[in-house]
């Protein structure tokens, strides 16, 4: 520490020169993070102006790749004027309800299904091998089959959210319970539950850690999942928009729709962590938050 | 009190079948009797199977061959009167200190405010009473391990099974939950099975310490430890008759002890 000698021999207070580098070591935090959040905005601005400009010079064809400044009139005249199918909240809410109906729907299915094979060696022995079969198959496909089977309404929509979300939250729920450590379940054996609380008490909140790690994932599914199927054929949402904009060459509303999409699904991811650290209370903090 | 013995075992033999396919004999033809209110150590070396012993008399795994009675009964699952201390941390990381030391209750049907009101006794017990709110992963491990305790004396049990219970801790630590083992179970009248490697720790805390031959363990020689009670670890380790002791049961135990490591080298070459 030659600096702190140096003060020392100066004759300052001793006390004077810790608070003054904690206090330019604040500062010093504040500062990055500053220069974080401004070079992000930056590399924004830069991308966004870059497009800009070569639409304007027709260095890019503005009509195959759009240009932000008619993105965002697209957006402001949806958000003002609506969108030929309706207003545009009635377009987000119609997305937003079936990718969250299929999501709670697939996210039960796959929670409890995952935790009962987990949990009873039969079930896995006699369902394993099928689930590993349908999980082959590329579920977005069946899109169109939903779509003839539940028609153009959100149900065809809600099934293809409900495929996709399923099985990420099947696995992960049935690693969850079968890596349970097992000293917790043999003490809590001894301590006197029984199978069923076992279950409730022991392995549902051991495997809620992984169970959560797909809800994120998860979330991003049901969205495709109800996009894609509004896409194929709807009579409102998100994915109808983008389809009938493409339908009439329009680029700049095929992004608008994208931008639309990006801000919703960030929003929820947002609302889903904030759910997370309520629950994971008990859990020692992670070393990266302090990022 | 009647005479039933609390633990005995009767030519008791496990085997396991190993990921491989192949039989692994953990225990081979055991006999020990534990009686009522009696601090039993068990040392030998390791892995040698003295664990199973302990989930044999649990419930927590049956016998392949022979008998395991508790209170005269033979053991069928998991009886209620057996309290278990892990190796491992076991507590649930997810439950506060006072919700850990009540789970036992709970579990058993004891209504909510009874159960708080125990738990708060003993967390009181073992000095914990100030951290109840607390979550494991904010304890040190001597804390959780005091938490472990609780958790399992506030079932009242009248067999208490441990499992290296300590030696996770550092030395200092170590040597103060001895001594709180000691003070806790002084007041129950419950017999204990003490399974250890450390041999100053057995010898300070049993009655009765019962050295293991090297796996697939059975019992190789039992020795009475004469030293009066009450005692504090740290004291009763420099009386010449502990040290008597050390260096006979050392004798037992030490020919175990390098068997098991000749074996380990064989296969290493």
């Amino acid at each position: 520490m030659p600096l702190e000698t140096a003060s020392a021999v100066a004759g300052k207070p001793p006390a004077a020169a810790p608070v003054s580098r904690t206090e330019a070591r604040e500062r010093a935090a504040r500062n990055r993070k500053l220069t974080v959040y401004g070079a992000r905005v930056a590399v924004l601005l830069a991308f966004l102006g870059l497009w800009e400009v070569c639409a304007r010079t027709e260095v890019i064809d503005p009509f195959n790749f759009s240009q932000p400044s008619r993105i965002w009139d697209q957006i402001w005249q949806w958000v003002t004027h609506g969108t030929a199918q309706g207003s545009l909240g009635e377009q987000i809410g119609y997305t937003l309800y079936e990718a969250l109906t299929g999501w709670v729907i697939g996210v039960i299915g796959g929670v409890l299904l995952g935790i009962a094979l987990g949990r009873i060696r039969f079930l896995a022995d006699v369902f394993g091998p099928y689930i590993k079969v349908l999980n082959a198959i590329p579920r977005i496909v069946l899109a169109p089959i939903f779509l003839i089977w539940f028609g153009l309404g959100p149900a065809s929509k809600v099934a293809s959210a409900v495929v996709l979300v399923f099985f990420p939250v099947f696995f992960n729920a049935f690693q969850g319970a079968r890596e349970v450590d097992r000293n917790l379940v043999a003490n809590a054996r001894i301590l006197g539950a029984d199978n069923r609380k076992v279950t409730l008490q022991v392995v549902i909140p051991a495997a809620t850690t992984w169970i959560f790690t797909s809800l994120h994932v998860s979330f991003g599914f049901a969205l495709i999942g109800a996009i894609v199927g509004e896409y194929i054929g709807a009579t409102k949402g998100l994915g109808l928009l983008v389809a009938a904009a493409q339908g009439t060459f329009n680029a700049a509303g095929v992004y608008a729709a994208m931008t639309i999409l990006a801000v919703v699904a960030l929003l929820t991811e947002g609302l889903l962590t904030f759910a997370e650290k309520k629950l994971f209370r008990w859990k020692p903090a992670d070393a990266g938050d302090g990022r | 009190m009647n005479t039933t013995p609390a633990i005995e075992l009767t030519g008791a033999t496990k085997r396991f079948r190993t990921p491989s396919g192949a039989l692994h004999t953990a225990v081979r033809d055991l006999d020990l009797t534990v009686a009522q209110g009696e601090f039993v150590a068990v040392v030998g070396p390791t892995g040698c199977g003295k664990s199973t012993t302990l989930t044999l008399v649990s419930g927590l795994e049956e016998p392949t061959e022979g008998e395991v009675l508790v209170y005269g009964e033979p053991v069928r699952g998991i009886d209620p009167k057996v309290g278990f201390v892990f190796q491992q941390d076991a507590v649930f990381p997810w439950r506060t200190v006072l919700s850990n030391v009540m789970a036992g209750p709970r579990f058993r049907g004891v209504p909510a405010a009874e159960a708080r009101e125990r738990a708060r006794d003993w967390l009181g017990r073992v000095g914990l009473a100030a951290f109840e709110d607390r979550y494991p992963h904010q304890l040190s491990g001597g804390m959780r391990k005091r938490v472990a305790l609780a958790q399992t004396f506030v079932n009242d049990p009248a067999i208490l099974l441990m499992d290296e219970p300590f030696s996770a801790l550092d030395v200092q630590t170590r040597a103060l939950m001895s001594d709180q083992l000691l003070e806790l179970w002084a007041g129950t009248g419950s017999s204990v099975v003490f399974v250890t490697h450390d041999l100053d720790e057995a010898i300070a805390l049993a009655d009765r310490v019962v050295v293991m031959t090297a796996g697939p363990a059975t019992v190789k020689e039992i020795f009475t430890v004469d030293l009066p009670r009450p005692r504090t670890v740290e004291a009763v380790r420099l009386e010449p008759r502990f040290v008597e002791l050390y260096r006979e049961i050392w004798a037992s135990l030490g020919e175990e002890v390098r068997i098991t490591r000749e074996r380990g080298a064989g296969r290493a070459a």
